[in-house]
């Protein structure tokens, strides 16, 4: 399509916007504009200040200056529904739906004017078909997938008829396919003259579908490109803003392995505990000395189960999981501490560390068994507060002191600390989840580097993540979580990403075929 | 047992039902919108002795319950102030909440005490109360009983069929989800709470002005307790919570009647039922975890922050 | 809104510290206020609630009897309340440890044996255990929310006694009062200070002090108790076991409260009676809360509770106030508290002036 064929005012424009919090500055005076029918892309890091800026437009934060026009016009958007009354949608990352509500509760939530479930959910119908987004009004969301969930918020959006669809970071939970099919949709709505503003990092996303890109980092614009007409290097160095190094093994010959088997997982099966929860069936893998192990799968699929079940949270039949042979299904975190099992859980902030606690008491947390910080009952404070030092020492950790509280650190730095923490126990199996998780790409080098020198010097590597580039980059071998059931593993160097997508996705080959038909009819009905 | 007396006794069920039946349904409505208020005691401790204050200085026993409304709505203020705007802990809140208002209905009632009344006046129905056993049961009873069930229905209804009621359920099952949308998170709790406090302060005028028309320090006996555990028993159901109620009325009445009737217990025995019975209940529901976490509002007693 | 709350990003040890001071200081102005509302001299009644109580010996040898419970039951809340384990059934416990304790005083009424006051104690501790072991079964085993337990109990445990005092143990020469027989002399708790009413239990008060403060700074305990109130799921990823927890802190807690129940009636009560407090237990929970749920801190806020207390006394008595006014105080001074809490964690900022000094960041 030609952006400059008829329109020539920009269906929204920023300019000048500043935002500012206590010790930071989000926003930095920043101007870009999006045309009518345009795919506008806005790139950039973790902390890049996206969501800020987002959240301005959507008028959930208000800009300390800064001039928002609409269609030419002078607008001030102070709260959400302003933004809807505009004309703007947005689509957001997390936090969107309510779980013990209907997908037609969950609409009407977002929509003005009379109450009434049975209309909407015509209307609902109506859409969905019209799409291709098949949504199923009374059904209740815990009972979705994230693919299903965000056809929902999708299609809430397009219910009220946007001229500006945000949309917040809106493939990370999706696979491959699935992010085909959102492409579709998108690419027909710019046609139909729907603005997109498309918030991401994934730079072949943004090469894929959008008409220009503006980049942000630590707060400031710093270009604005045709992705079209840039490599993905040139923008990822522009987003960036710096060179990077790629991780590098030692041993370079990844398919030497020991084949001296460490840890293995026997027919494990568990009922979660969660009232929502996915249940694990029958899952079995064999771990050797040396390698890692990626285990890739949307969000939702029995991740959490399966890393509870692992690290000991909850307990399981003995035999189910072994260590050196020795059944270990019943030995609580500690116990599997001291058996040589250490573990990065995703959630930094309440899981992985005690927020409000100093940074030496953290170490202490997880590190006084292996690291022996316990002297007759008492907390060795000597030797808590130098294992603190060497983690943020060992791993380049920016801190104001090792009596800061964990929460003051940034999310980079706080990750930094907690894989190290893990990684100096010296430990036979080393599991994380999400490693690189919404850290900065510097932090995300520094971890990366570190598992792979963990490995290389003997210890199993395990790490469960929706990030497929990462698994892609460090792993060994990789498997895929779906419903609570792991695929076969396969070595790295085979797997491609459609397989890959296709397995994250619960479907092979066939079934997916089924579901484009089944599709098909419904836009004939 | 002949009729009369089985009518006597399920009059008396009634009566000590209402009272929770008005607490625990405002705060399952506080509940719903994902405030953990702890100070029903102290909300109707208050509520009983204002309206029964009001009740002897104007005589107007639609004032005194309109005064009582206010002031449990008064007290639910401060609590709404301290959690929602001050974001302080809710148990902690809670308990303050009733000790404060053990305290300061025993300050106000301190010229009450001995005082008489001679309880809510009856709103009978002509002709139907006039029905041999389901007239006197249904239609000859003071106004604070109809309210009583008018307002589990109206919950009812605003809860399930209500714009409000849903956008009230969805603040208490995610409160970050509801103010991403644009809903005003803390505006709602707010009105919830209040409306919370003022059904318990409808509930301790109740004790005074009809239960047992009279004020003496504590006389609530820990019936603000019974309707929170009620809420539980209830799993968040407006009429569960009627049914919860009557329940609780009839362990009371029998505790009494066996007394009357002379059965060789102590006095005291008797008098623990209600508490026991309470126990029991909030075990048998909780052991069903699933149940009781499916149904209890996900940010129940949760604090939240808009900034971020 | 005419202010605005910013979060520090972690917590200001010195608004720790301040904030009870902070929320006496605002309960003394809310209060001469309310007095000067009810027609007193607001400086005089404060000085008759606060200052008279405690200037004799007599007097400050009463705080320290009124302070013993406070600070027995406070410091075991402390540890559950750190560890969000809300057990408000202290009363109850209490009752229960006085009825074991009292219940071996009776039954050896006659003996002079030295042991008998160890047994009693060691009786009282196990009854506010036992009393406290209920919900804490419900809630590991059936997780049943033991706020609503323990208080359920509070009211059994208080009909318990009043049927034991109206029936088996009351006084055969009582002339039918609900009261029982008054402790023998080696049933007694020792007096500490000649001529006052301060006994023994003060000193295990503070002793019991000193070991949970020992414990919390230095041992793993404390850190578990810790971790376990502050982020569960980290508590979970250490290894450290909530229902443990849960089984630890109301055993302790009852424990103490029961140890509290037992001090009382072997002290200052000498007998049991339908009602042997004024609501400790209750206070306990505020005076948990005001010391920071620190030993040290339970201490000194047991101490300020006690002189409530006593000043609500001398006000009924010089002035003729209710004593209801001692609720309405402790009630308002754990609100106060409660409110100037959130400059522990946020920043108090007036809107005006906001904008500039954002945007210069």
């Amino acid at each position: 399509m030609n952006l400059s064929q008829s329109n020539t005012t920009p269906r929204l424009r920023l300019s000048g916007i500043t935002k500012a919090f206590p010790g930071c500055l989000a926003n930095d005076n920043i101007d870009f504009a999006v045309m009518p029918g345009e795919i506008h892309a806005l790139l950039g890091e973790n902390g890049a200040g996206k969501s800020t800026l987002v959240k301005i437009i959507y008028g959930l934060l208000k800009a300390d200056r800064g001039v928002i026009e609409w269609e030419g016009k002078h607008v001030s958007i102070d709260n959400p529904a302003a933004a809807r009354a505009l004309g703007i949608g947005m689509v957001f990352q997390h936090f969107s739906l309510f779980e013990a509500l209907t997908v037609a509760e969950n609409i009407a939530l977002s929509l003005d004017g009379a109450y009434n479930l049975a209309a909407l959910s015509e209307k609902i119908a109506a859409v969905s078909a019209s799409y291709g987004l098949k949504v199923d009004p009374k059904r209740w969301v815990h009972e979705l997938s994230v693919g299903e969930r965000q056809r929902v918020e999708i299609v809430r959006c397009l219910l009220q008829t946007p001229q500006l669809l945000v949309m917040d970071e809106p493939t990370s939970v999706l696979t491959p396919q699935e992010v085909d099919k959102l492409f579709e949709v998108l690419r027909r709505l710019s046609s139909e003259g729907v603005s997109i503003l498309y918030i991401s990092h994934k730079l072949d996303e943004i090469k894929a579908l959008c008409h220009h890109a503006t980049i942000l980092r630590q707060g400031r614009l710093v270009g604005e490109v045709v992705p079209a007409e840039e490599t993905a290097l040139s923008m990822a160095q522009l987003m960036v803003g710096e060179q990077l190094a790629e991780p590098l093994r030692a041993d370079a010959d990844r398919d030497r392995l020991d084949q001296e088997v460490l840890f293995q997982v026997n027919e494990l099966t568990l009922p979660s505990e969660q009232p929502f929860g996915v249940d694990l069936h029958a899952i079995n893998f064999e771990l050797n000395r040396g390698e890692i192990f990626g285990i890739a799968g949307v969000a939702g699929n029995g991740q959490n189960e399966l890393l509870a079940a692992l690290s000991g949270e909850v307990s399981t039949p003995p035999e189910t999981i072994l260590l050196n042979r020795q059944p270990i299904g019943r030995y609580s975190p500690t116990q599997r501490r001291s058996a040589g099992i250490t573990y990065v859980p995703e959630e930094r902030l309440g899981h992985g560390a005690v927020p409000d606690m100093a940074l030496h008491e953290n170490a202490f947390l997880s590190g006084f068994i292996r690291r022996r910080l316990l002297r007759h009952g008492m907390i060795d404070i000597l030797a808590r507060n130098r294992f603190a030092r060497e983690v943020c020492d060992a791993f380049n950790v920016k801190h104001s002191g090792i009596e800061s509280a964990a929460g003051s650190l940034s999310g980079g730095n706080l990750q930094k600390y907690i894989v190290g923490r893990e990684v100096l126990q010296k430990p036979t199996v080393f599991i994380a989840a999400q490693p690189t998780w919404g850290v900065d790409a510097g932090a995300a080098a520094v971890i990366h580097q570190a598992l792979l020198d963990l490995a290389d010097s003997g210890s199993v590597v395990l790490i469960v993540s929706q990030d497929l580039d990462e698994l892609l980059l460090i792993s060994d071998r990789i498997a895929v979580i779906s419903g609570g059931r792991l695929s076969q593993a396969m070595p790295t160097r085979t797997a491609d990403r459609n397989r890959l997508g296709m397995l994250m996705g619960g479907m092979k080959a066939g079934t997916l075929q089924e579901e484009v038909e089944a599709q098909g009819v419904q836009h004939a009905v | 047992m002949n009729s009369d007396v089985l009518v006597l006794t399920l009059l008396t069920v009634i009566s000590a039902a209402t009272p929770l039946i008005f607490a625990a349904t405002g705060e399952l409505v506080a509940e719903k919108s994902g405030v953990l208020n702890l100070g029903v005691e102290g909300m109707m401790l208050v509520g009983a002795v204002s309206a029964f204050l009001a009740v002897t200085e104007t005589q107007s026993a639609l004032f005194a319950c309109l005064v009582a409304l206010i002031a449990g709505a008064g007290m639910a203020l401060i609590f709404a102030f301290l959690t929602l705007t001050l974001h302080a802990n809710q148990v902690a809140t809670g308990l303050a909440l009733t000790i404060f208002g053990i305290g300061l209905s025993a300050l106000v009632g301190q010229d009450l005490v001995g005082v008489a009344y001679a309880g809510l006046p009856k709103l009978t129905v002509p002709v139907l109360a006039d029905i041999p056993i389901i007239g006197p049961l249904l239609f000859d009873h003071n106004f604070l009983i109809y309210l009583s069930i008018v307002v589990v229905f109206g919950v009812l209804w605003f809860l399930q069929k209500s714009r409000m009621g849903l956008i009230l359920r969805a603040v208490g099952e995610s409160h970050d989800a509801a103010h991403a949308i644009g809903y005003r998170v803390v505006l709602i709790r707010y009105l919830a709470t209040l409306f919370g406090g003022g059904m318990a302060g409808l509930g301790g005028a109740y004790i005074s002005l009809s239960y047992s028309p009279m004020w003496a320090e504590n006389m609530t006996a820990g019936r603000g307790w019974i309707a929170l555990a009620l809420v539980v028993f209830a799993t968040w159901r407006p009429v569960r919570v009627l049914l919860g109620a009557y329940l609780f009325g009839g362990i009371t009445i029998l505790q009494l009647h066996a007394q009357a009737i002379g059965v060789s217990i102590p006095s005291e025995m008797l008098s623990m039922l209600p508490y026991l019975v309470t126990i029991i209940v909030l075990v048998m529901i909780s052991r069903d975890s699933n149940r009781v976490l499916g149904n209890a509002p996900a940010c129940l007693g949760k604090p939240f922050n808009a900034a971020a | 809104m005419l202010f605005k709350l910013e979060p520090r990003g972690g917590i200001s040890a010195r608004m720790v510290y301040l904030t009870p001071l902070l929320a006496v200081g605002f309960t003394l102005v809310v209060g001469a206020a309310l007095f000067a509302a009810l027609g007193y001299d607001p400086i005089h009644t404060l000085k008759v609630f606060f200052i008279h109580p405690v200037n004799s010996v007599q007097g400050l040898a009463e705080l320290g009897v009124k302070a013993t419970p406070l600070i027995l039951i406070g410091l075991g809340l402390a540890v559950g309340f750190r560890a969000n384990v809300w057990n408000i059934g202290a009363e109850g416990q209490l009752t229960l440890g006085a009825i074991a304790g009292g219940g071996v005083a009776l039954y050896f009424y006659d003996s002079n044996s030295p042991l008998l006051l160890p047994a009693m104690m060691v009786a009282g501790v196990l009854g506010g255990m036992a009393w406290a072991a209920i919900p804490a079964f419900l809630k590991t085993r059936f997780n049943t929310n033991e706020i609503l337990t323990s208080l359920m109990l509070t009211y059994v445990a208080l009909l318990l006694l009043a049927m034991l005092v109206n029936g088996p143990w009351r006084d055969p020469d009582g002339y039918n009062f609900p009261e029982s027989r008054i402790f023998s002399e080696a049933a007694t708790l020792p007096i500490i200070l000649e001529g006052t009413r301060l006994h023994l239990g003060a000193a295990i008060a503070l002793l019991v002090a000193v070991i949970l403060w020992f414990l919390f700074s230095r041992t793993l305990f404390g850190f578990q108790v810790r971790v376990i109130g502050q982020a569960p799921a980290a508590a979970g990823y250490a290894g450290f076991s909530q229902k443990k927890m849960v089984w630890i802190s109301l055993l302790l807690a009852g424990g103490l409260a029961g140890l509290a129940g037992l001090v009382e009636v072997a002290g200052p009560i000498g007998q049991l009676l339908p009602r042997i407090s004024p609501g400790y237990g209750f206070t306990a929970i505020i005076v948990a809360f005001l010391g920071r749920l620190h030993p040290v801190g339970v201490v000194l806020a047991g101490l300020l509770m006690a002189l409530s207390y006593l000043g609500g006394e001398s006000a009924q008595i010089e002035l003729g106030l209710p004593v209801a006014m001692t609720g309405v105080f402790q009630g308002m001074l754990l609100f106060f508290l409660l409110a100037s809490d959130v400059l522990v964690t946020y920043r108090l900022r007036l809107l005006p002036g906001l904008k500039r000094r954002a945007g210069g960041v």
